[in-house]
């Protein structure tokens, strides 16, 4: 359980998110992201191959990240949904603002 | 109509540490010995998430004082969650569409909208301080 960052070789952060990403640990995930900001990076893939469920505070919380990083003139990108979590992007239209694929080694192939 | 097979009854204290462990506990109360699937089980979990979040944050207001009161009933056919605050109630007809375009960015209201379409019924109180939301096993 928890959420884990790990660089890729070609210099994208990559965030892992076991369990669950929800109102109680989203601002986990802000901190992380926002201060690998701060450190300068401006890559960043969020795997969820390993979540359970995503609550719409969650779902808040990459809207807002996504804002900051394109903002920043980065990109974010989502990997790892399975069926059920990637209804959750398209009932509420978020799957229209993200880049959204199957596993990571496709979302980082040309980043 | 076939009597409740299970039924769970707790007072969650008003922290949103508290709510994926409490969304754990009724889920495998409610699920357990039974042939539920996994598309069951991801509708409710989400479901019980966001409407104890809602009572945590907007009915009580992070409140130490006051807590959520959950009531689960497991029915062949259906499962049933009520999930009570001590907050003043809200009226979920003024809540706006979070997939208008002109909310889709928005960085939040997207709870009870994803609650409308993960469960199968959805009531409030007349206060608007209590949620009860049926599944139905498919």
């Amino acid at each position: 359980m928890g959420i884990h960052q790990t660089k890729d070789a070609g210099g994208a952060v990559v965030v892992r998110v076991d369990g669950q990403l929800i109102v109680g640990n989203r601002q986990e995930l802000k901190d992380l992201i926002n201060g690998a900001l701060d450190s300068g990076e401006r890559k960043f893939l969020i795997d969820f191959a390993r979540t359970g469920y995503i609550d719409s505070s969650g779902l808040g919380a990459l809207v807002s990240l996504s804002k900051r990083v394109r903002e920043l003139g980065g990109e974010l990108r989502l990997s790892g949904l399975n069926e059920d979590l990637r209804s959750l992007f398209e009932l509420t239209k978020l799957d229209t603002l993200f880049a959204i694929a199957d596993t990571p080694e496709q979302a980082l192939a040309n980043f | 109509m076939h009597p409740a097979e299970v039924r769970v009854q707790l007072k969650m204290p008003s922290e949103v540490a508290c709510i994926e462990q409490t969304v754990s506990l009724v889920a495998r109360h409610c699920l357990s010995g039974t042939a539920a699937n996994e598309s069951l089980r991801f509708r409710l979990q989400v479901a019980l998430a966001e409407a104890l979040a809602n009572a945590v944050v907007c009915g009580n207001q992070e409140d130490p004082a006051k807590s959520v009161q959950v009531d689960a009933e497991l029915r062949i056919d259906r499962i049933t969650v009520q999930v009570t605050d001590e907050g003043d109630g809200f009226d979920p007809e003024q809540v706006p569409e979070p997939v208008l375009p002109e909310h889709i960015a928005d960085t939040c209201g997207r709870g009870l909208f994803l609650i409308r379409k993960l469960v199968d019924d959805v009531h409030f109180n007349e206060q608007g301080n209590s949620i009860c939301m049926t599944l139905r096993r498919r």
